[in-house]
């Protein structure tokens, strides 16, 4: 049951919606699939108890165009020869043959190591944004947030919205660059008005988790404020220490990296013609900055160059956003010694950080100890690895997800 | 609406995700209880059968009768 498109489009966030927009203006057939049931990304996600702003609901829109066809709750399996993507969604596996792709896939968060964040009640800090989105009840529990970035303020207003008691919200960076952070923030209003927003006085800089502690799920937190530790009782841990660009299927299908992100153009073009990528996947931006990519990749995939020129100014107001992001978020060494010998480092087979920290590489590690061989493929462990011990990232193989033996026949 | 995690009956909202509605997820290799982690279909933690299927309970929205059990 083959499908074919103009235009293939992997990710339904800010990025992949707007290049959508872009393109459907020419008329050209375009197909955007997404792993998640309901479209708007991580950052639009909706859900029963979610209000989306006039705005985002107008951006989904799009994906209700006769020239649309929208396939959620779909994954890209593997790449088969040039133009062809194996897909499978929970019913069947098919094959999308399209003329152009445009790589939408978006951020997961870094996940590290530290004991007990194997816990039932230990999740990411997106992670608790995105469940609580989804129904997850965590009224009157005492949360406590932590990790880095702006992320962080944001889950903890989804979890006070939802009801929950916010204990503390531990930002690792120091004060010296968080205030230079805020300093600069005139620079883009709106960020102004939506750090205002977020503030909340459970806001503590120079901190961060030590422990989880738990028989059968999280019963409390050790954590460091500043040079003090302290224990606090609490039925939920978010922990995110910033944000991942998500290459993998750049990587298999060939896209040149460049650092952690995938390589591309002015134009949003990638090395390989006819691959585009836009969002978080290019770098983490936030979703202003993927906005306007998506809608240059979405123009240039779709011919209509002309239009280009007038968004690059955009692009690097919110460009120069995302560079102060990332210089006033970098990790303190001190988070890269939280594991103990005995924390697990690979979640999917049990591997120990002691037995992984005394190989010299990713390839050793895997075949010595397993790690980044159970389900998750080392998307956590082997990007947890590659912070920790400076490993080269494991190059993906096919499939790429775990998939049903009837789609790979 | 009602969805069945280990033949039992659970009452859930219209709307939520597996993942939302279960506590535990499965047991890890070495017989750890753990539950959705990453929530958004990186970490595989979440993976339970679902209507015979195996299916992150992150990605996969609540229906009706719908029968959930967890992964070892």
């Amino acid at each position: 049951m083959n499908q074919a498109c103009d235009i293939l489009i992997v990710g339904s966030g800010p990025a992949g919606l707007a290049a959508a927009r872009a393109a459907s203006r020419t008329g050209l057939h375009i197909t955007v699939i997404d792993d998640n049931p309901r479209a708007g990304g991580q950052i639009w996600r909706n859900g029963p108890d979610t209000q989306l702003e006039p705005a985002v609901v107008e951006r989904l829109a799009v994906l209700e165009q006769p020239s649309i066809r929208y396939l959620p709750g779909t994954r890209v399996v593997a790449a088969l020869k040039p133009g062809s993507l194996l897909l499978e969604n929970a019913e069947h596996g098919f094959v999308m043959v399209y003329q152009r792709l445009i790589l939408c896939c978006g951020a997961r968060e870094l996940l590290l190591p530290f004991p007990g964040w194997t816990l039932p009640g230990v999740t990411g800090a997106g992670a608790l944004q995105a469940l609580v989105k989804n129904g997850l009840s965590i009224h009157s529990e005492r949360t406590v947030i932590a990790g880095s970035g702006p992320l962080l303020l944001a889950s903890a207003a989804t979890a006070r919205e939802a009801g929950a008691r916010v204990e503390n919200v531990l930002e690792q960076a120091s004060a010296r660059s968080v205030t230079g952070f805020a300093a600069q923030l005139w620079r883009w209003p709106t960020k102004i008005r939506q750090a205002l927003d977020l503030a909340t006085t459970a806001y503590r800089w120079n901190s961060h988790v030590v422990e989880a502690l738990g028989e059968q799920r999280l019963e409390a937190v050790r954590i460091k404020v500043g040079s003090r530790l302290k224990e606090i009782p609490c039925e939920r841990l978010a922990c995110g220490f910033g944000l991942v660009p998500n290459t993998t299927l750049a990587a298999h299908l060939g896209c040149e990296l460049q650092g952690t992100a995938i390589a591309v153009d002015s134009l949003q073009c990638t090395n390989l013609p006819d691959v585009y990528a836009a969002g978080e996947c290019t770098g983490i931006g936030g979703s202003e900055l993927a906005l306007v990519e998506g809608e240059i990749a979405g123009l240039a995939a779709s011919g209509q160059h002309q239009e280009i020129k007038a968004l690059l100014a955009r692009r690097n107001h919110w460009q120069a956003f995302a560079d102060r992001v990332r210089q006033t978020f970098t990790l303190n060494p001190a988070i890269h010694s939280l594991a103990r010998p005995d924390t697990l480092l690979c979640r999917c087979e049990d591997v120990p950080f002691a037995a992984m920290a005394c190989e010299t590489s990713w390839t050793a590690a895997k075949l010595q100890t397993r790690c980044g061989m159970g389900a998750c493929q080392g998307r956590v462990c082997g990007t947890a690895a590659q912070t920790l011990f400076g490993w080269d990232a494991p190059l993906p193989r096919s499939p790429l997800v775990p998939a049903r033996i009837s789609t790979l026949l | 609406m009602i969805i069945y995690l280990e033949r039992q009956p659970l009452t859930v909202r219209d709307g939520i995700t597996v993942a939302a509605a279960v506590t535990v997820t499965r047991t890890s290799c070495t017989g750890q209880p753990r539950a959705a982690f990453c929530g958004m279909g990186i970490c595989q933690e979440c993976r339970m059968t679902i209507d015979g299927r195996r299916q992150l309970a992150c990605q996969t929205l609540c229906r009706e009768g719908m029968q959930v059990e967890r992964s070892v």
